[in-house]
């Protein structure tokens, strides 16, 4: 709504902003590396207290360990998704940026990149170390599982990125994060459950296990194009 | 002469669904589950009438999106409450009928386990309502989280068909076997259900706007 009183931009413009926005979060994270070092340390965590949790020799191990990796990367991606619109409001950045000759839709891209490529980075050391620590052959269907990673982590990044901006200015907002993303992300999560365990014992993806894949495509593009469309109102209201 | 609507509309809800309860009540034993099956009359309305409910708080939600008209807002969580109040009630009398055909209160089911989706994404609604208290924000807030939730009913809901499911299959559709003159009662206790919905939905809808106009006689008084 706002943004069409603001100037036209010209034609590619958006691919470059949105460049822009990803490029300056990446930067500023990775100077002060506050929301991945503690990301990757709660991983690490988590990863220990699941050998509490049940007997890490054991073969089931194998059968259940899509759902704890990806327990463990929603956790530990919420610690990256919560610090995306937080670290704008100090000194007023966020009201720069919404202020900023940039859609809204522009803006959430630019983030919604940026926190994908974070979690990701987080995501792809934390399997390695799972696989050592439970014995869990990660590495022998590694093109398909990173696809399975790369889809699954888009929906949590997507869905992350515009509660993220929803709950910056609310109070306990370190709670309601994560309160209100894990159940809309739930359907992705089991998709990415599945495929994973099934991935990391070494079956192809294939019959039944399809539609899990079909479900995590529709799920990244049913919320993709709901959060660009009511991403303005969530910034300007 | 509204509220003589209302209340009648709800004492004729209450009066059916009572009456209603006694005729089932005398209604003979099913075969093969016993008196625990009649617990369908009173389950299967009250997810249809939380699936209303909800329905409705969408609609309501996108309207206050549109027109910014805060009645839309007040709609959508009075909708939504008592949405919360039906997916409750469903809950409760689904697992009492679990714990005496099945034995067990709750079992990880994919129709359960949606049903309980539900109802954590829509107690997600009210507790983020809580936490915003800027009223403009708050119903803004509140309608985008509501209209994301109803995104995620359905692609929970198809997971069933994907799933294995131990609930039990509609009786009513395809090569259903609920008897004809039973369905009767059922339809009673459907639209009852529903009414006595609309009931509780148009009082809370009173009492928001109430509500709004008391924070704003308020703010009028803290201004002087």
């Amino acid at each position: 709504m706002k943004s069409a009183e603001r100037a036209p931009a010209p034609k590619g413009a958006a691919a470059f902003q949105i460049l822009t926005i990803a490029l300056k979060d990446l930067r500023s994270e990775l100077r002060t590396k506050e929301a991945i070092n503690a990301s990757l340390a709660f991983a690490l965590v988590i990863l220990l207290m699941f050998s509490f949790a049940f007997d890490p020799e054991a073969d089931t191990t194998r059968e259940i360990s899509g759902g704890l990796l990806w327990i463990v990367f929603a956790f530990a991606g919420t610690l990256i998704l919560n610090r995306s619109f937080a670290r704008e409001v100090p000194n007023d950045c966020l009201d720069g940026l919404i202020a900023a000759p940039v859609p809204g839709w522009v803006l959430f891209l630019g983030k919604a990149l940026a926190n994908f490529a974070l979690v990701m980075a987080v995501e792809l050391v934390a399997l390695p170390i799972f696989g050592i620590f439970y014995n869990v052959r990660w590495a022998q269907q590694f093109g398909e599982l990173l696809g399975v990673l790369a889809l699954a982590t888009w929906g949590m990044t997507v869905i992350g990125t515009i509660f993220s901006a929803l709950t910056v200015n609310i109070r306990l907002r370190e709670v309601m994060l994560p309160m209100l993303t894990y159940p809309i992300l739930v359907p992705a999560l089991i998709g990415a459950m599945r495929l994973t365990a099934v991935l990391v014992m070494g079956k192809p993806i294939g019959g039944d296990d399809g539609v899990w894949l079909r479900l995590l495509v529709g799920f990244d593009a049913i919320y993709t194009a709901a959060s660009l469309v009511l991403v303005e109102t969530v910034l300007v209201g | 002469m509204r509220d003589n609507i209302v209340y009648g509309l709800g004492i004729a809800a209450a009066a059916v669904l009572a009456w209603n309860t006694y005729a089932i009540a005398g209604l003979p034993d099913e075969v093969n589950q016993g008196a625990v099956f009649k617990i369908i009359f009173f389950h299967v309305p009250m997810w249809a009438a939380a699936g209303v409910a909800v329905s409705v708080a969408l609609i309501a939600s996108a309207l206050f999106l549109i027109t910014r008209n805060f009645a839309f807002d007040a709609a959508a969580v009075a909708s939504t409450e008592v949405g919360v109040c039906f997916l409750s009630a469903g809950l409760a009398t689904g697992s009492i009928w679990g714990r005496q055909i099945w034995g067990i209160w709750w079992t990880w089911d994919a129709r359960l386990t949606s049903a309980l989706l539900c109802w954590i994404l829509y107690a997600g609604y009210l507790m983020l309502r809580r936490a915003v208290e800027e009223p403009t924000q708050r119903a803004t807030f509140a309608a985008i989280f509501n209209i994301f939730a109803f995104l995620d009913v359905p692609i929970v809901f198809f997971s069933i068909k994907w799933w294995r499911t131990q609930h039990p299959q509609p009786v009513f559709w395809g090569n259903g076997s609920f008897p004809k003159d039973w369905t009767q009662h059922f339809l009673y206790n459907m639209a009852a259900m529903v009414a006595l919905g609309v009931v509780m939905t148009v009082l809370r809808f009173r009492q928001e706007e109430v509500q709004r106009e008391i924070d704003a006689v308020r703010r009028t008084v803290h201004a002087f």
